[in-house]
């Protein structure tokens, strides 16, 4: 009763007559509520990694190009034009003379290059320098063979004209440029507060940073919001119409489903796994499933004594049934899967095709010794400790047992017991995702060449690591999709790796928010965004 | 008295001391390091980050290291948060978490010994069971259903107070706090009744009675001061408990306190910052078990004597 009373007294003191919802309140001030999962490691584009960093970057900093909202061939950024000579190695980038620093410096190509170096200099400890190696010499540098820095494919012939030479085509080079591991920094901020290879620099602080997106940042306070505001010296102030965007660190997936049916925000980073099911029955308005550049698989140890037996592989993955999975497990509009890379991205189709087919499971696995399952040693499939994973780890346990006779023991673990695991080989199964850096299947293809650090199963196959450095070396979009159809067809057919389903971003969007469209790699660009009712 | 202050204190420094150590090796036993993602860091940046964070010296030499730092009160930078400190991280969250803790326990003491001290004053009545079952339910309930379940009523069914944030909107404190509170003022309530009942027996009360003064007087003047004696023993640890045991109400109710932190840098291996947060929170806990125990020599004739 006390309790009760109390409660109640609190609620008074409250103001119960204010019902206006922030989301309310934002629409006139054109300011986004942004849920943007974990709290960001930082802002440094050199240094950080991650989802959240990314969304914050590109409001922030912008780089030669920008990701087109709808998806396809980037737009211009800070180079407004660009020149790609007839072998597709050298690049020569006309940057836009009125793109300026947030403090009203301009930018210059000596900004690009000098940024470059940073980002390629071994001490700075970046853990994204390889988004360069394309350019000529910039391994090299980055790896200490060489120290001088003229060595490496970037040079500014005058303040507006940036030159690139590369080791070779690399058709996808201009969307790669996007990417906030590529963007400049302002070397005398970053200087002011530190030498170029300081990772604990004070520059990116609020009052301290400099870039040239179209926001600023206006405050940053620790697991609670960040605030940024429209930048007017930005080269394309004219178009943007939001004035402020708030990024909210919600971690947990309930609380921000909260926040959002609350009015608190107007777009949510996911949507609660048990939640999805019943917003897609009840026809949620405000809920989106779109296609995203990912795959969920199971990753096969290939140094196994079992699984090195590519029938074994191949078993395996004729006995999941994937249609019931993702009708009846994950529920969330994703797809299945029959290839590595997603297909769609960037006009890429692969025609390789992952049957359910028992028989032909049963028929495998028995020429493999094991008839029936017997004989079969338990294997176990490694998972991080998600409720989603471990329902897909349940299904597959039971397809397998029913379909090959086989039993699989599931082991879950914290997720940097899972990584340290898969990382050192101590693994049969696990599962795993890979989602793509940019839009071209050269960011899927490229992780399972030999000596490559995401490949992780110890598969290598000669004829597949030719395959995708031929493509990397052709100039000609056509020709090169089809080495890596190839290589994509010898991969279904070796099954290091077992595609369950293609990825969806699901996530809840106000109806306020406009200017918002789906693209694979789910980049918003806050440029293009409004808020209009 | 002083005595015993000087004596907590000197035990006290070796037990951090011990924590510091048996923390350090424990976190760097743990399978997986601050640097490992889901995108493989290739070696040759591996052996950079090392170098950046000492973490390519010898095992005794980084303990070495660490401790001398330690000593001086440099709790060195996060591996998670590059150009944040651990001090500083600590020091941004602990303002908030001692906040909430502060309205927690105020919630709780208000609610809980109201409860306990009626119940224990109207015994065997509904007065006394009604309290009490609530009081039941509640040390069963744990926060992260209590929370979901007031936002759900007030946040989104009657859309009176906000579903989180701290110090953001009007009101975005109300329900973190009687969430973190109740569980507390659930204990505070039966103890208080315990502490009552026994006070209420004594041969002092009864002498009190007899010579006619009023029963509110008799409670009020006489009976709380012995029979809240369990509550203030109990508050001590409670303190430590709410600052530390806040990550639950912190996430449900997105408040940038220290609790998150602590439990995200183990999740992150964040070495430095889960070995800042475990020896600020073991000083924590040693240094209002102080306070409770100094508060009780004060309060209880008795416990003085003996020590």
């Amino acid at each position: 009763m006390k309790t009760f009373n109390i409660i109640l007294f609190l609620f008074i003191l409250s103001g119960c007559g204010e019902n206006i919802s922030p989301v309310d309140s934002a629409l006139e001030k054109q300011i986004l509520l942004f849920g943007n999962g974990s709290e960001p490691q930082g802002l440094d584009p050199h240094i950080v990694t991650g989802v959240p960093e990314h969304h914050l970057l590109i409001s922030l900093c912008e780089g030669l190009t920008i990701a087109n909202p709808k998806g396809g061939d980037n737009l211009p950024g800070v180079a407004e034009s660009w020149e790609i000579s007839p072998d597709g190695k050298k690049y020569t980038f006309y940057l836009n003379k009125n793109a300026r620093w947030s403090n009203g410096d301009p930018i210059t190509a000596n900004d690009f290059v000098w940024s470059w170096m940073r980002i390629l200099t071994p001490s700075l400890g970046s853990q994204y320098p390889d988004m360069l190696y394309y350019v000529k010499g910039a391994s090299d540098f980055h790896q200490g063979l060489t120290e001088d820095f003229s060595m490496v494919g970037v040079k500014a012939v005058n303040d507006h004209e940036l030159s690139v030479e590369l080791n070779n085509p690399t058709p996808f080079f201009i969307k790669l440029l996007s990417h906030y591991s590529t963007y400049p920094v302002h070397k005398d901020t970053v200087l002011k507060h530190g030498s170029i290879d300081d990772r604990n620099g004070q520059w990116t602080r609020p009052g301290n940073f400099v870039c040239n997106g179209p926001m600023n940042l206006k405050t940053w306070e620790l697991n609670k919001e960040i605030v940024v505001e429209k930048n007017h010296l930005y080269w394309d102030a004219d178009k943007v119409r939001l004035n402020q965007i708030i990024y909210y660190p919600v971690s947990n997936e309930s609380t921000e489903d909260r926040m959002f049916r609350a009015g608190q925000l107007h777009v949510t980073n996911v949507v609660p796994l048990e939640k999805c099911p019943v917003y897609i029955e009840n026809n949620n308005p405000n809920l989106r499933i779109e296609p995203y550049m990912g795959t969920y698989f199971y990753r096969i140890n290939t140094l196994h004594p079992i699984l090195k037996d590519k029938n074994v592989r191949l078993a395996l993955a004729y006995a999941i049934n994937r249609k019931q999975i993702v009708e009846n497990v994950s529920k969330c509009g994703q797809k299945e899967a029959y290839s590595f890379t997603p297909p769609g991205s960037a006009g890429y189709e692969p025609d390789t095709t992952i049957p359910f087919d028992p028989e032909l499971a049963k028929s495998l696995i028995a020429d493999a010794g094991y008839a029936n399952g017997e004989g079969f040693p338990v294997l176990e499939i490694l998972f991080n400790t998600q409720e989603g994973h471990r329902k897909i780890a349940l299904a597959v346990q039971q397809m397998w047992q029913e379909n090959l006779g086989i039993s699989v023991q599931l082991v879950n673990q914290d997720w940097k017991v899972y990584l340290a695991r898969e990382m050192t080989g101590d693994f049969q199964i696990s599962r795993a995702g890979w989602i793509g850096d940019y839009e071209d299947p050269n960011t899927f293809l490229d992780t399972l060449r030999p000596n490559r650090g995401n490949n992780k199963t110890g598969w290598e196959n000669k004829e597949y690591d030719e395959l995708v450095a031929l493509a990397n070396a052709t100039n000609d979009q056509s020709s090169r999709y089809e080495y890596l159809y190839q290589a994509e067809r010898i991969l279904i057919d070796e099954m290091p790796i077992i595609p369950i389903y293609t990825y969806v971003r699901q996530y809840q969007l106000s109806n306020d928010v406009k200017g918002w469209y789906p693209n694979l790699l789910d980049t918003h660009h806050p440029k293009f965004i409004y808020l209009e009712r | 008295m002083l005595q015993v202050i000087i004596k907590r204190v000197l035990i006290a420094i070796p037990v951090i001391l011990v924590v510091a150590s048996l923390t350090f090796f424990l976190v760097r036993m743990a399978p997986g390091g601050p640097f490992d993602a889901d995108k493989v860091v290739p070696p040759q940046v591996m052996k950079n980050l090392n170098a950046v964070y000492n973490l390519d010296a010898p095992l005794m030499v980084q303990y070495k290291d660490y401790m001398l730092n330690l000593l001086q009160g440099d709790f060195g930078p996060s591996f998670r948060y590059p150009g944040r400190s651990v001090t500083e991280m600590i020091f941004t969250g602990l303002p908030v978490t001692f906040e909430l803790a502060f309205y927690a326990i105020i919630v709780a003491i208000l609610i809980g010994s109201l409860a306990g001290v009626l119940a224990a004053v109207k015994r065997n009545t509904a007065l006394d069971y009604i309290p009490m079952t609530i009081a039941m339910i509640g040390i069963c309930m744990p926060t992260f259903l209590l929370g979901p379940l007031l936002v759900l009523i007030f946040g989104i069914q009657f859309e009176v107070l906000p579903v989180s944030g701290w110090g953001s909107l009007s009101g975005d404190k109300i329900l973190p706090s009687i969430t973190l509170g109740a569980a507390y003022a659930a204990y505070i309530a039966r103890l208080s009744r315990g502490g009552m009942l026994e006070t209420l027996s004594q041969d002092y009360i009864r002498t009190a009675r007899a010579k006619g003064l009023p029963e509110y007087k008799v409670i009020i003047n006489h009976a709380l001061q012995g029979g809240l004696v369990p509550v203030v023993s109990f508050l001590g640890p409670a303190i430590a408990g709410l600052i530390g045991g806040s990550f639950v109400v912190e996430t449900i109710f997105q408040i940038p306190g220290l609790g998150r932190f602590y439990v995200e840098a183990a999740f992150n291996r964040d070495y430095t910052m889960i070995l800042g947060t475990t020896i600020f929170f073991s000083s924590l806990i040693i240094f209002f078990n102080l306070l409770s125990d100094i508060a009780v020599l004060l309060m209880n004739p008795r416990a003085r004597s003996d020590a």
